[in-house]
């Protein structure tokens, strides 16, 4: 870059820079981290869309029992194509791809990530493996295996795998990319003064969940790989016929799609840990103790893939451990909670939108933390395996953690992103909706589960059809939420109020010091630190 | 990052690891002749471990860098060496 351009881009911000592409290509070319952070927010907010779509057509099936608008092999698609879309395409990705990438350069006074290009090819990456997994649809029909792909059904199918299988496979590479550029980055790009233990809480998560991307997910990839050689050439490591074992399978996956759970998760925890202090007006209530319950869910989640498996036919050797491991996991997480509410205790609370959506995420994240500890104790969960209330379950943890604290970390750092402010009552209406819609949804599937409806049914016994008419219903009512706060959102982004203010939230991290939106490098000159974050007088 | 020493290694380095590494091969071979039962695959584990640590050490120059790689690349191997662990508390017992 010459002198001029540089100095020319100190105060245009990253929306209207002018690189060396125009138009698009500005965009799917840039390298700036800021731009492919909303490459990301784009995209993701495309495939979700479709796979919220499907999950709705879904829940329509399950209004009345039987044949209601589609049969069982198209049901098994959608729930498969729903589960590869949100998982790989949604929520691995979610967080760390979009906030991760625009938020970790200015909060730890960096200008970019450490290596920009590799950056924007995790983008590309991305998109193929997605293209891929779509190719399906056009090749051969959609997969009916569920996105958990289990041997030996996944290569006795007749339905089309390999394109979900390879996409996925593809789709992993762009996670560990982007695990690698974060390690580095927050090793060696903070900023003068900032100290470890100066560093928010929210690099601190990424920082976890990026160990977890870079060493678990080759674990997936060789899996997901062998699935492939297994099906095409029959190679014998999974197939009970030719002397392979299904729960080799199974612990393999798990091994990756546990801790890729925490992926999900940690990074919400960290945004949580963000905004309750900043709408409290207080100093976080144990910062040492987040961070290090960050990194021991990061390091415990690694040993507890196991309660995925407690009736696969494991040894009860393996049973106890896992049993036991995953209630260990419990401990870190309720540390957090403990120290979210502390820290609200006596505090002068701003009741804002992104308040609102953090101290729901704590409500729905305690239910799904505590249906999981029901999950985790063997005996009950004989009674509960594979049922409806594994989906409520999960939905509360992987929905409600990571889909909560999303929305609330986009209507945290909106006018940082965009220099525009969103309409707050509509924010708060789609707020409101959405989370009854949630609650209404999935609450009545942890009674269908103990009624013990199992899941992956596109039909149902009679005595099931209450539960499931009140749940269809709060489908709606959740999709109704969910587009009330996407269209103020994408609305907002181009014809909202515009906004230059720094900090309209009284923040305390580095982030809020620079201008909205953002200079193309950032900042004019690297800050330096001196206090720890959080510290409000 | 340009006031960082770099070691250079030496020709010498280079081809005691490589004939390291091939006399290891030839040894992981040799034993495959060895009926030791249920010990076959510690055996050949131990020796591409070896082998894999003899190119961490050397040739991926761990030994000359900063502590800060070798203790994540130490802690990176117990955490896989756990997970194995673990995975045997399944096949041992089943």
């Amino acid at each position: 870059m010459s002198a001029s351009t540089a100095t020319a881009s100190e105060h245009v911000s990253f929306l209207e820079y002018k690189g060396k592409y125009k138009g698009i290509l500005g965009w799917i070319l840039s390298t700036d981290h800021k731009r492919v952070g909303l490459l990301y927010l784009y995209t993701m907010l495309v495939f979700f869309s479709l796979a919220a779509t499907l999950g709705l057509l879904m829940k329509l099936q399950l209004i009345a029992p039987g044949y209601t608008i589609m049969g069982p092999q198209t049901y098994n698609a959608m729930f498969t194509v729903h589960g590869i879309i949100m998982i790989f395409v949604i929520v691995v990705p979610g967080l760390p791809a979009v906030f991760g990438n625009f938020f970790l350069p200015l909060m730890i006074g960096a200008k970019d990530v450490a290596f920009p290009k590799l950056n924007l090819a995790s983008w590309w990456i991305y998109i193929i493996g997605i293209l891929v997994v779509l190719s399906s649809q056009f090749v051969g029909g959609w997969p009916d295996t569920g996105w958990t792909f289990y041997a030996p059904y996944s290569f006795r199918t007749p339905a089309n795998v390999l394109p979900a299988l390879f996409g996925a496979f593809i789709l992993g590479f762009s996670s560990i990319l982007t695990g690698i550029n974060f390690v580095v980055t927050i090793h060696r790009m903070r900023a003068p003064g900032m100290t470890w233990f100066k560093m928010p809480l929210f690099p601190w998560t990424l920082y976890a969940t990026a160990w977890i991307q870079v060493l678990a997910t080759p674990v997936i990839g060789i899996t997901l790989l062998l699935t492939v050689m297994e099906r095409v050439w029959g190679i014998g490591i999974f197939d009970p016929n030719l002397g392979g074992d299904p729960i080799l399978y199974q612990h393999l996956f798990w091994i990756y799609s546990h801790p890729a759970v925490y992926i999900m998760i940690l990074p919400g925890l960290g945004v949580i840990s963000e905004i309750i202090p900043v709408f409290s007006r207080k100093r976080i209530y144990g910062y040492k103790a987040i961070v290090l319950s960050s990194l021991a869910i990061a390091f415990v989640g690694y040993f507890v893939w196991g309660h995925h498996m407690f009736t696969s036919g494991m040894s009860g050797r393996a049973l106890f451990a896992f049993s036991f491991l995953t209630f260990l996991v419990a401990i870190p997480s309720a540390i957090k909670v403990f120290n979210w509410v502390a820290t609200m205790y006596k505090g002068s609370l701003n009741l804002q939108t992104p308040f609102y959506w953090a101290v729901s995420f704590i409500f729905v994240f305690m239910v799904g933390g505590f249906s999981g500890l029901t999950l985790g104790s063997l005996a009950a969960n004989v009674h509960i395996h594979d049922t409806h209330f594994v989906v409520a379950h999960f939905h509360f943890i992987v929905f409600g953690g990571t889909g909560f604290s999303f929305m609330a970390a986009l209507h945290y750092w909106f006018s940082k992103m965009f220099g525009r402010m969103y309409d707050r009552g509509w924010a708060n209406t789609g707020w409101v909706v959405f989370f009854a819609g949630f609650l209404t949804l999935y609450l009545p599937m942890f009674g269908l589960g103990m009624q013990g409806m199992p899941r992956r049914y596109y039909d149902y016994l009679p005595e099931f059809h209450a539960g499931n008419i009140i749940s269809s219903l709060g489908a709606i009512l959740m999709i109704a939420g969910a587009a009330i706060v996407i269209v103020n959102l994408v609305r907002s982004a181009r014809h909202g109020e515009k906004t230059s203010e720094k900090n309209p939230w009284g923040g305390k991290t580095l982030e809020w010091e620079t201008d909205t939106p953002p200079t193309f490098e950032n900042w004019e000159d690297i800050p330096s630190v001196e206090e720890r974050p959080y510290e409000y007088k | 990052m340009s006031e960082e020493k770099h070691h250079i290694s030496s020709y010498t380095s280079h081809f005691l690891v490589l004939g390291a590494l091939l006399l290891l091969t030839a040894v992981s071979v040799a034993v495959t002749s060895l009926e030791m039962g249920k010990y076959d695959t510690l055996v050949a584990m131990l020796i591409a471990g070896t082998k894999a640590a003899i190119v961490l050490t050397w040739f991926m120059h761990l030994r000359f860098d900063n502590k800060i790689y070798a203790i994540f690349t130490v802690a990176v191997i117990v955490l896989f060496l756990l997970v194995l662990y673990i995975t045997f508390f399944d096949y041992s017992y089943r």
